[in-house]
C-alpha cells in the first residue's frame, strides 16, 4: 500500500467537507468554527451564571458583600492606617472604584486559567472550539460586573448627594472601551496560564499569588498621581493602570491619565491577546491526548 | 452512493509514561543543571538510553471508506483502538499521520450526558447539553416534546438533574442525543446503560435513524446489536483493520479471535452469598475443548448454597455470531431436590451445531435478583466426529443447530 505516500498530490478534496490532519500551523485558529458555535457560547455563560447562583446560599448577595467588604477593609488598612492618599476623593468610593474594574479583570483572569484543567472530561469527550469556554468566562463576569457596578453607581450618587467632591463627566461613555481592554487583557493571559498549566500543574498556584501581586502594580490603592512623574511611564507599561485612572477620571473626576496612555494599554492588551489565543489554540489540539 | 467517509492511511501514536506531570521548578532546575555541565537532578535512572519516553502506536496505518447512508459496526477487543479511532474522526484528537475526509455534518457521541450539569434542571440542560453535541437552539426547542417523550422523565422536567435516580439521568442524556441529526452519527458503547426495557427502546430509535439513510459509525461489544444495526463490519486488532466485510463474516472472525477454550470453570474467590463451586463439561469418550456433535454433552453445575434454599442453576449458550442457541434452566428438570447442590444439564446430540460457543451461568431465586452471573464460564467447540466428518465439512452445515437433530424418513 504505497499509493498514498504522497499525500499532498493535486488530488481534489473540495468535494469534502472537512479533512482532518495531523498538522495545523500556529496561526490557524478556526474563526469560522466559533462563529457556529455561538449559541454554545451563550449556553456555558447561562449554565455558569445559573450555577454558580443556585450554589452559593446568598446567592446574588454575594456579589454585592465581596466589594463591598474589600472596600472596608481598603478603607480601614489603607486609608486610616496606612493613611495613603486618594486624590481628595471619598476613601470608599475611591477603592470601591478600583475594586470593582479590578475584580472583574481579576476573575476574567483566574477564571479563564483552568478552562483545560477543569474541563478535561468534556474536552476528552467531545469536539466544540476550545475558545468557546474562555470567551464565555469572560461574558459570564460581566454579569457580576454590572450588579457591581451598579453598587458602585449607588455609592457614587449616595456621594454626590452629600456634596462629595466628585464629577462624573462625558467621559463615563468610554466604559465599554475601558471593558474590552479588560476582558482582552484577562483573556489573553488566562489563555497562556491555562495552556501553560497542561505542562506544569504547579503554575496554577502561581495565579492566585500573581493576580494579588499584579493589584498592587496597579492603581487600586493608591492612586498614580501618588508616583513620582519619572516614573509613571514604567507602571503604565500595565494596562490596568491607565483602566483604572480613565475610569476614575470618568466616573470621579479625578486622575492623571493621560490618551497614549491609554493607546498604550490597548496596544499591549491586543498583543496579550494575540499571544493567549495563539498558545492556547496550539495547546488545544493534543491536550485531549495527556489527561 | 458517494463517500462519506475516507480514511487514509491514519495512525496515532501515544507517548507512554508520566507525561506532562512535571513541575515549572523542576524543569527549571534541571535546565539549570545542564547548563552548569551537571547531571539532571530530574533524569530517571537509564532515560537517556530511551530517548524521550516510549511511544506506542494506538493505530498504525488504519484505511478504509464509507459510503453514505452504510451502517457500520467497528468491532475489536479491549485496547483495539476502537475508541482513538472515533476520537480522531470527531475531532478529539488529532491523527500523528494520515487524512480523513468527511462530508456532511457531524456528530459524535462517546459518552452520555458530556457537560451535564448537576445544578440545572433536565429542561435548562437538554438545551446545554444538545448545543456542546453540536445542536442548535431552534433545533432543540423543535424537538423538546420529542426528547422529553423518549426520556419518559415529564414530571421531573423541572428538577435539578442532581435529584434524578441514575436511570434517569442516563435516560435523559441519550434522549438528546438520539435526537440530533446528523449526517454522519460516531457512537461509542453508549447503549450498555439504562435498564433491558430502555436499551431495547434505544436500539430501536437507532434502527430508525439508521433507516433514515444516515451514515453510521458504531462501537459495541453487544454482537447482538451490532448484528441487528450494521450492514458491515470492521475489525480492528492492535491498531490495525483486520477485517473489513459483511458483518456476520466480521464478528465471526472477532469471536474466533477471542476464542480460547475452557471445558472447566472453578471459582476464584468464594464470596458469602451463593456461588458456583465449579462448572465442567465432559463428553464420553473423554474429550478436552473440543466436543463431537454426535454424543450427549454433560453440563454439571457444582453451587455453594451458603444456606440459602431453593436455588435455580440457568444457562445460556451463545454461537459464535452472538445468538442465543439455548436459554435454560434446572426449574425443567423432572423432579428437582430443592437442597441439591449439583445441577447437571445433558446437551443432546445435534443440539448444537457444529461451530465455537459461549456458555453463560447465572445462579438465582426465583424472580430475585441474580446471586453469580458468569459471562462465558465456558467456552467450547462442537464439531463432527467419525464418518461424518470424512464426508462433510462442518461450514457446510449453516443452522444454530445440528442438523442430525430432525429426523429424516
Ligand atoms: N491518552 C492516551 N495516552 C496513552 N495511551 C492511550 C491513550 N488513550 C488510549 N490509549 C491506549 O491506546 C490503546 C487503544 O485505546 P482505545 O481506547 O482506542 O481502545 P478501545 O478499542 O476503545 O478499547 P475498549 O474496547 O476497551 O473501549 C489502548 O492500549 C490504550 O491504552
Ligand atoms: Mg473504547
Amino acid at each position: 500500500m504505497n499509493d498514498t505516500a504522497t499525500p499532498d498530490a493535486p488530488e481534489d478534496l473540495s468535494q469534502w467537507s472537512k479533512v482532518i490532519t495531523p498538522q495545523r500551523g500556529w496561526l490557524d485558529v478556526r474563526w469560522r468554527d466559533l462563529w457556529q458555535y455561538r449559541d454554545l457560547i451563550y449556553m456555558f455563560v447561562r449554565r455558569d451564571f445559573v450555577g454558580t447562583y443556585k450554589q452559593t446560599v446568598l446567592g446574588p448577595l454575594w456579589f454585592f458583600l465581596q466589594p463591598l467588604f474589600t472596600t472596608i477593609v481598603f478603607t480601614i488598612v489603607f486609608g486610616r492606617i496606612a493613611k495613603i492618599s486618594t486624590d481628595s476623593v471619598p476613601p470608599p468610593l475611591f477603592y470601591l472604584s478600583g475594586v470593582v474594574m479590578w475584580q472583574y479583570f481579576a476573575d476574567c483572569l483566574q477564571k479563564t486559567s483552568t478552562t483545560f484543567t477543569a474541563n478535561a472530561d468534556i474536552f476528552g469527550k467531545v469536539y466544540f472550539p476550545r475558545l468557546v469556554l474562555p470567551i464565555s468566562t469572560v461574558i459570564t463576569n460581566l454579569i457580576t460586573f454590572a450588579i457591581q457596578f451598579s453598587l458602585f453607581l449607588g455609592v457614587l450618587v449616595f456621594f454626590k448627594l452629600q456634596g462629595a467632591p466628585v464629577f462624573p463627566n462625558f467621559r463615563m461613555a468610554i466604559l465599554p472601551l475601558l471593558l474590552v481592554m479588560m476582558a482582552a487583557l484577562g483573556l489573553g493571559v488566562g489563555c497562556l496560564v491555562s495552556a501553560l498549566t497542561t505542562r506544569y500543574r504547579d503554575l496554577s498556584v502561581a495565579v492566585g499569588f500573581g493576580v494579588q501581586l499584579w493589584m498592587y502594580g496597579s492603581t487600586v490603592v493608591y492612586p498614580l498621581s501618588e508616583i513620582a512623574p519619572e516614573w509613571r511611564w514604567l507602571l503604565v507599561l500595565n494596562p490596568m493602570v491607565p483602566i483604572i485612572e480613565a475610569f476614575r477620571f470618568a466616573f470621579l473626576g479625578s486622575g492623571v491619565v493621560e490618551i497614549w496612555q491609554l493607546a498604550m494599554g490597548a496596544g499591549v492588551c491586543v498583543l496579550v491577546l494575540l499571544g493567549g489565543i495563539i498558545t492556547f489554540n496550539h495547546v488545544e489540539k493534543t491536550f485531549s491526548d495527556t489527561i | 452512493m458517494s463517500a462519506a467517509i475516507r480514511v487514509e492511511n491514519v495512525s496515532k501514536r501515544y507517548r507512554l509514561g508520566v507525561i506532562n506531570r512535571r513541575m515549572l521548578y523542576q524543569d527549571l532546575q534541571s535546565r539549570w543543571a545542564r547548563w552548569r555541565g551537571q547531571e539532571d537532578p530530574h533524569s530517571k535512572v537509564g532515560e537517556k538510553l530511551r530517548g524521550n519516553g516510549e511511544n506506542f502506536w494506538a493505530l498504525d496505518g488504519i484505511n478504509f471508506e464509507i459510503r453514505a447512508g452504510e451502517v457500520i459496526g467497528l468491532i475489536g477487543g479491549n485496547g483495539a483502538g476502537k475508541s482513538t479511532l472515533l476520537k480522531i474522526l470527531s475531532r478529539i484528537t488529532s491523527p500523528t499521520k494520515g487524512r480523513v475526509c468527511l462530508k456532511g455534518s457531524v456528530a459524535s457521541l462517546l459518552e452520555v450526558g458530556t457537560g451535564f450539569h448537576p445544578e440545572l434542571t433536565g429542561h435548562e440542560n437538554i438545551f446545554l447539553n444538545g448545543t456542546i453535541l453540536g445542536m442548535r437552539q431552534s433545533e432543540i426547542r423543535r424537538k423538546f416534546d420529542q426528547i422529553v417523550d423518549f426520556a419518559e422523565v415529564e414530571q421531573f422536567i423541572d428538577t435539578p438533574v442532581k435529584r434524578y435516580s441514575s436511570g434517569m439521568y442516563v435516560r435523559l442524556a441519550f434522549a438528546v442525543a438520539a435526537h440530533l441529526s446528523p449526517e454522519i452519527l460516531i457512537i461509542d458503547e453508549v447503549l450498555a446503560v439504562g435498564d433491558a426495557r430502555f436499551q431495547e427502546k434505544c436500539l430501536g430509535k437507532m434502527e430508525s435513524i439508521a433507516g433514515e439513510g444516515r451514515t453510521i459509525l458504531f462501537v459495541s461489544h453487544n454482537m447482538g446489536a451490532i448484528r441487528a444495526l450494521c450492514s458491515r463490519g470492521i475489525l480492528l486488532r492492535e491498531g490495525r483493520v483486520v477485517m473489513d466485510g459483511s458483518i456476520d463474516e466480521t464478528i465471526t472472525a472477532y469471536i474466533g479471535d477471542n476464542f480460547a477454550s475452557a471445558s472447566s470453570y472453578e471459582a476464584k474467590e468464594r464470596p458469602a452469598s451463593p456461588h458456583f463451586e465449579r462448572i465442567t463439561a465432559t463428553q464420553e469418550p473423554a474429550a478436552q475443548g473440543t466436543f463431537s456433535i454426535g454424543q450427549p454433552l454433560v453440563v454439571t453445575f457444582e453451587t455453594n448454597p451458603c444456606g440459602k434454599k431453593d436455588l435455580t442453576v440457568g444457562l445460556v449458550i451463545r454461537n459464535s455470531q452472538g445468538v442465543w442457541v439455548q436459554h435454560s434452566s434446572d426449574e425443567f428438570a423432572a423432579a428437582k431436590d430443592p437442597l441439591a447442590t449439583v445441577s447437571r444439564c445433558i446437551i443432546p446430540p445435534h443440539a448444537l451445531g457444529p461451530g465455537k460457543y459461549h456458555l453463560d451461568a447465572l445462579l438465582a431465586k426465583r424472580n430475585e435478583e441474580a446471586y453469580e452471573h458468569l459471562v462465558n464460564a465456558l467456552s467450547f467447540e462442537i464439531a463432527f466426529d467419525g464418518a461424518m466428518a470424512a464426508r462433510t465439512h462442518a461450514a457446510d452445515w449453516k443452522g444454530a443447530c445440528g442438523p442430525g437433530l430432525l429426523l429424516w424418513e
